[in-house]
């Protein structure tokens, strides 16, 4: 028999290691280098592309000629309405359904159907979830055409992003925290709220965050509930017009492409800003429970 | 006089047998050391102590745990209460993500302590008392986290001792620490046992005979051989606690 270090010789003659490992460096600089491409181009260009429309008057006035001119002020209020919405109602929703699944379910089956049914309910196309929207909030439930039926459905597509996120969040926070919680005497609840909540803090903060951004960034889930009127919704009741749907009504319609680049811009600048802000928030607090080593 | 004692202790986890029969009695203002080989049951037997092992499922007892002359497993006995008078001291510091100052009133808050002067004075005291008060006094606001391995072991001291115990059980409270950081906790230790009876889980021999008052030796969860440490260090009657503590295995 061979010597290891004879069939080495034998086989390795193809191609030398260092050779192939040149190759795979290159590769996969080139993914990293290529993936951040996109996600530049795409952003410059509707940002560039946006900005002859970009002026506080955009901003600030409603539209005229059903969006050919004027501005978007009543679109950019819808959103932060229904997105609003969605998120009050999601976040404690599904961060509740993620302590009780990590901390007080006795593991096993329930955990793998809740587990699985989160996986289906993030997996349901958006529009199919506008479907029912439509049947059960705005008609059955008749809460009409509103920002409040628009949000209620954008919560509940938001609901398993962030419970998926916070689950995994909170099941990883060290046993030893709860350890030594016990070891103090205090009580399974006493222990969630004074040392678990607090140390998965930042991670459920990062699952609220895409299951936001998931909710701003949604036409289809709203365009049967919201109504898609273009006034500035006062009151939950009122109907309105996120700024997706806007966005998508100016282009199918043929109402103004420019204006619909301007809009699109100030939904990417709006979901950058919803990012960088809380990231630096979430950094911050971390810093603080985790000391600066 | 005996402060906590266990009587014909048998402990399992589902179907496998792990403490057999073990009758211990650790007498109060005195720090009783568990030596033994890995997997020999010390530490299950440590957390039978203030029913840490209630947390996993499979675990069941037979037999009695006495703290004073309350059986601990009584159904009328409450787990919070006990295991505020028996306090615990993880192997690895387990220090809270949370300030320095919060991580030794979380203890006194969570029994429903709310005078926040009252809190204060007693934070200060536990730190001292934990020695470590000077190290930390400028950086009370600032996270745990922060500090040494050494340091966040005797915060845990201090978060134990804050809630004023009647036993402390330490389970290798040093086996992560520097030989340096060692000898402090082990000073300290000697000096809480004027106020706390200790029970320490430990790997180090040279611990055992440095800071104990008796010594217990499991084998295979039984106690092979229990009494004053020196002289069970020194004339072992056992075959088993002698090759044991002369190295010969474990």
């Amino acid at each position: 028999m061979n010597s290891v270090k004879e069939e080495i010789e034998k086989s390795g003659s193809k191609m030398s290691s260092k050779t192939s490992q040149k190759i795979m460096n290159v590769v996969f600089v080139f993914s990293g280098i290529l993936t951040l491409l996109i996600l530049i181009v795409i952003i410059g260009y509707i940002v560039i592309k946006g900005l002859p429309s970009l002026n506080l008057n955009f901003l600030l006035s409603n539209p005229i000629d059903s969006g050919k001119s004027g501005g978007i002020f009543p679109m950019i209020i819808s959103s932060l309405y229904v997105t609003a919405i969605a998120v009050v109602i999601a976040t404690p929703l599904a961060v509740g359904a993620a302590i009780y699944i990590s901390e007080y379910s006795s593991k096993g089956k329930i955990v793998d159907i809740v587990r699985f049914g989160a996986q289906i309910l993030a997996s349901i196309p958006s529009i199919i979830f506008g479907l029912f929207g439509l049947q059960f909030f705005v008609i059955s439930l008749n809460l009409g055409y509103s920002v409040l039926s628009g949000g209620l459905v954008l919560a509940i597509m938001a609901l398993p992003t962030i419970f998926q996120v916070a689950e995994v969040t909170l099941s990883s926070v060290p046993s030893l925290y709860k350890e030594g919680s016990y070891g103090l005497g205090a009580t399974k609840w006493q222990t969630v709220v004074g040392v678990i909540l607090p140390a998965a803090i930042p991670g459920i903060i990062t699952g609220v965050i895409l299951g936001l951004t998931r909710a701003i960034s949604e036409a289809a889930a709203v365009m049967f509930c919201v109504g898609s009127a273009i006034t500035t919704p006062i009151f939950i009741t009122d109907p309105g017009r996120p700024l997706p749907l806007h966005l998508y009504v100016l282009a199918t319609e043929g109402v103004s492409m420019q204006n619909a680049f301007g809009t699109a811009a100030v939904l990417v600048v709006i979901v950058l800003a919803i990012t960088f802000i809380t990231n630096y928030l979430v950094n911050r607090y971390q810093e603080k429970m985790m000391g600066e080593r | 006089m005996d402060k906590i004692r266990s009587e014909n202790l048998n402990v399992y986890f589902g179907d496998a047998h792990i403490l057999h029969d073990v009758n211990l009695k650790m007498p109060e203002n005195s720090i009783t050391a568990l030596i033994g080989p890995s997997g020999c049951g010390k530490s299950t037997f440590l957390r039978t102590l203030n029913r840490m092992n209630d947390l996993i499922p499979t675990f069941h007892h037979e037999g009695n745990v006495y703290l004073d002359d309350t059986e601990i497993y009584d159904d009328n006995v409450d787990v919070v209460n006990l295991r505020k008078r028996v306090g615990m001291v993880f192997q690895k510091a387990n220090s809270f993500p949370k300030s320095i100052f919060e991580n030794v009133a979380y203890g006194l808050r969570i029994h429903g302590i709310d005078d926040e002067d009252y809190i204060k004075q007693k934070v200060e005291l536990a730190l001292k008392s934990a020695a470590i008060w000077d190290e930390v006094k400028d950086k009370l606001d600032q996270s745990a986290l922060g500090l040494s391995g050494g340091q966040q072991q005797r915060l845990c001291i201090a978060r134990t001792v804050a809630i004023e115990p009647e036993v402390i059980l330490m389970d290798e409270p040093c086996s992560a620490l520097d030989p340096i950081s060692t000898l402090k906790i082990e000073d300290l230790m000697t000096e809480l046992k004027k106020e706390f009876t200790i029970v320490i889980v430990t790997h180090n021999m040279q611990q055992a005979t440095r800071v104990s008052d008796s010594t217990a030796f499991f084998l295979n969860g039984q106690i092979i051989e229990h009494g004053p440490t020196e002289e069970l260090f020194v004339n072992p009657k056992e075959e088993k606690t002698e090759e044991y503590i002369s190295g010969r295995f474990g």
